[in-house]
């Protein structure tokens, strides 16, 4: 097991540069994931860790050794691809077992190693099959597999749920989960889902056209994401975006309403300013402010309903039951120690 | 209503049997069929069959012949020309055969990299293939020919060689020439065919061997080769059925000479029957080439079962 350093790397295509000096720390041990929508250069950055891609500049460590110039099978590491990637004249057991016959490690080693792997994963009286002969969980499972065996530093997962139905994500997930806690190697995986991200992630690195937009803990970046994209990104539904301006003591959306603010700094008083709301931080309340309700989404725990008020939309999440109908007017406030407040043109933080 | 169908039973019968006949399953399939079939049986089996049962007479030009039984065979094993048109053939095919998979498949891996102008090289690579096969015999007659060929000119200029190669004249010479013809034409079928197998592999693949730790080598000998075995064996039984008739390049370059040292079972039986006028002992020559023919399809067909590997998952235990 080992710590992952990224130092300042950028990444280019022949003049078009794609990744911008990003910068990470992974702890040993830790479970990183990089999220951010496609294209942001997420994948470029693990192929890059896994040396698929080489780095234009900057700088990969793998505990303390540099490996910008080091091949992928000196690095120790293990990678499980999006589309599995098993040899499909192998059966399982010679899937897992590739790497070491290639290192020519004795057969009873080999045996052992995937042996243990397959309990691990449950894929024991799976040994004998040939990838075809298996579901997609059970594909996923023997990727997963063959990156046990090898024992590395570090694992790199590149989108390796996306291939799978919704069902089978949500188990796969706790999966992977609950194997990271009991084999305790660091893991960088890359995923566009944000769900993924917020349950399985010691830490987020949400990216977005080649920068890092910010890296943090599930839950800070969901309290308290730093800017617009971050904010946008990370929870669903989405937080609520209301533009206006900050005015005397208060947020004066353009619809014209007023939404109270807790704690704006002076210096964006006049200026242009994005209210985020997230939808389960509206309340309703006698004193609030009408607002037209357009659609009702029930889901049993929590009902979802799709607001108007002045010309902006906004989605609210109840978790009592509500008998609001379509074309009813109901009159809403933010909880306000939740309200973000950021600069419409930078899309910065202005809140504390 | 019940009037009309008393008055007129039979068209109604009839009409109800033709749309019967038209919508079932297999009476359409037959249809479908019939004009491939008539096809086939009129240009492949008729002549097949009349080929065959000619060797079992003493057919001349001209002459209509009756059956003599095995005579014509009697008489081909026992004729050491035929003998060494087998050993011709069979050396022909073989060393052929090899010469244009392994160059084939090293152009097809080169290919498959990415080079500038890909494209252009990919059409180029076809050229071979797309000339006559009469052409490019002729052009290699000239390549190979005593006094002007090309060859021997380049050598003697390089100071290699101080007298003009006689490639058509010495019985090996005339033999690898005839070959090396042979697998300038057929090379680029096969790279062509196995480039296009190449292309089915997953990258992700090979970048999963180069974090499993596989040298170039090991990822041909247990990604690539593997992968590509079920289009190996059906482009090498193509490459080693036309090997093995071939004709066109034998009888422009060589005619079966020096001495019947090039001759093939093709060339013989046609020599024998069109030209000696034998027909019935050049039917038989050809008729025996079906059994190597016929061998070299149970090899590959046997090697062309669909492996395990390749079920689908219908197929679980």
């Amino acid at each position: 097991m080992a710590s992952v350093t990224i130092r300042d790397v950028r990444k280019a295509f022949g003049a078009v540069e794609i990744i911008h000096g990003v910068s990470i720390d992974i702890a040993d041990g830790e479970f990183v994931i990089l999220v951010g929508p496609s294209g942001c250069g997420k994948s470029t950055l693990l192929r890059m860790i896994a040396g698929l891609e080489n780095i234009t500049s900057g700088e990969i460590a793998i505990g303390d050794r540099v490996v910008n110039n080091v091949p992928p099978k000196e690095r120790d590491i293990a990678m499980v691809f999006q589309n599995y990637a098993l040899y499909p004249h192998m059966t399982v057991a010679e899937n897992m077992a590739f790497s070491m016959k290639l290192r020519g490690a004795d057969k009873a080693e080999m045996a052992a190693r995937v042996e243990k792997a397959a309990k691990i994963l449950g894929l024991t009286h799976l040994l004998d099959r040939y990838p075809r002969q298996l579901s997609g969980g059970q594909r996923q499972r023997v990727a997963m597999g063959r990156a046990i065996v090898r024992d590395p530093q570090v694992f790199l997962f590149d989108e390796p749920l996306s291939n799978l139905d919704a069902k089978l994500r949500v188990q796969m997930r706790t999966e992977i989960k609950e194997l990271h806690q009991r084999l305790k190697t660091t893991t960088v995986y890359v995923t566009h889902d944000q769900i993924e991200a917020m349950t399985m992630a010691d830490k987020i690195v949400v990216m977005h056209d080649g920068i890092v937009e910010q890296m943090g803990a599930p839950l800070d970046l969901y309290d308290r994401p730093d800017n617009l994209f971050v904010a946008g990104f990370i929870g669903s539904p989405a937080m609520n975006f209301v533009k206006g301006h900050i005015d005397g003591q208060g947020f004066a959306a353009e619809g014209g309403f007023t939404l109270p603010v807790g704690s704006a700094p002076a210096a964006s008083a006049g200026r242009p300013v994005v209210y985020g709301l997230r939808p389960e931080h509206i309340r309703i309340d006698a004193q609030g402010i009408p607002a037209e309700v357009i659609v009702v989404e029930p889901t049993g725990s929590e009902t979802q309903v799709v607001l108007r008020t002045g010309g902006q939309e906004m989605i609210a999440v109840f978790r009592e039951r509500l008998s609001a109908r379509p074309g009813e007017t109901i009159p809403i406030v933010p909880t306000l120690a939740n309200a973000h407040l950021f600069d419409a043109e930078t899309g910065r933080r202005l809140n504390a | 209503m019940s009037d009309a169908a008393i008055s007129a039973p039979m068209p109604r019968v009839f009409e109800r049997s033709w749309a019967q006949r038209m919508t079932d399953r297999n009476m359409l399939g037959f249809w479908f069929m019939l004009p491939a079939a008539a096809f086939l049986i009129l240009f492949l089996v008729y002549p097949l069959g009349l080929g065959i049962w000619l060797s079992f007479t003493d057919a001349r030009i001209g002459r209509g012949g009756v059956f003599v039984g095995l005579e014509n065979y009697e008489w081909i094993l026992g004729d050491s020309k035929f003998q060494l048109a087998v050993f011709n053939t069979l050396f022909y095919t073989f060393v052929a055969s090899v010469l244009k998979f392994a160059i084939g498949l090293y152009l097809a891996i080169l290919l498959n990299n990415h080079l500038p102008f890909k494209a252009f090289i990919r059409a180029i690579i076809l050229v071979p293939f797309i000339v006559p096969t009469v052409l490019s015999a002729i052009a290699f007659w000239w390549i190979f020919d005593p006094q002007f060929s090309v060859l021997s000119w380049g050598l003697r200029k390089w100071g290699l060689i101080s007298g003009n190669i006689d490639f058509l004249g010495d019985p090996w010479n005339a033999r690898l020439s005839v070959i090396f013809a042979n697998v300038w034409r057929g090379v680029p079928f096969i790279a062509i065919t196995l480039l296009a197998g190449l292309q089915t592999v997953s990258p992700s693949l090979y970048e999963a061997a180069t974090l499993d730790g596989a040298s170039k080598w090991q990822m041909f000998r247990h990604v690539t080769y593997p992968i590509l075995t079920p289009i190996i064996a059906v482009v090498m039984t193509f490459s080693v059925l036309f090997t093995f008739t071939d004709f066109q390049l034998i009888k422009v370059l060589t005619n079966g000479g020096p001495a019947g040292t090039t001759e093939l079972m093709a060339t013989m039986s046609y020599n024998t029957a069109i030209l000696g006028g034998r027909i019935g002992e050049g039917a038989a020559i050809s008729t025996a080439m079906i059994p190597f023919l016929l061998g070299a399809i149970m090899i590959s067909w046997f090697g062309l079962q669909r492996r395990k590997w390749q079920q689908g998952s219908d197929n679980n235990d």
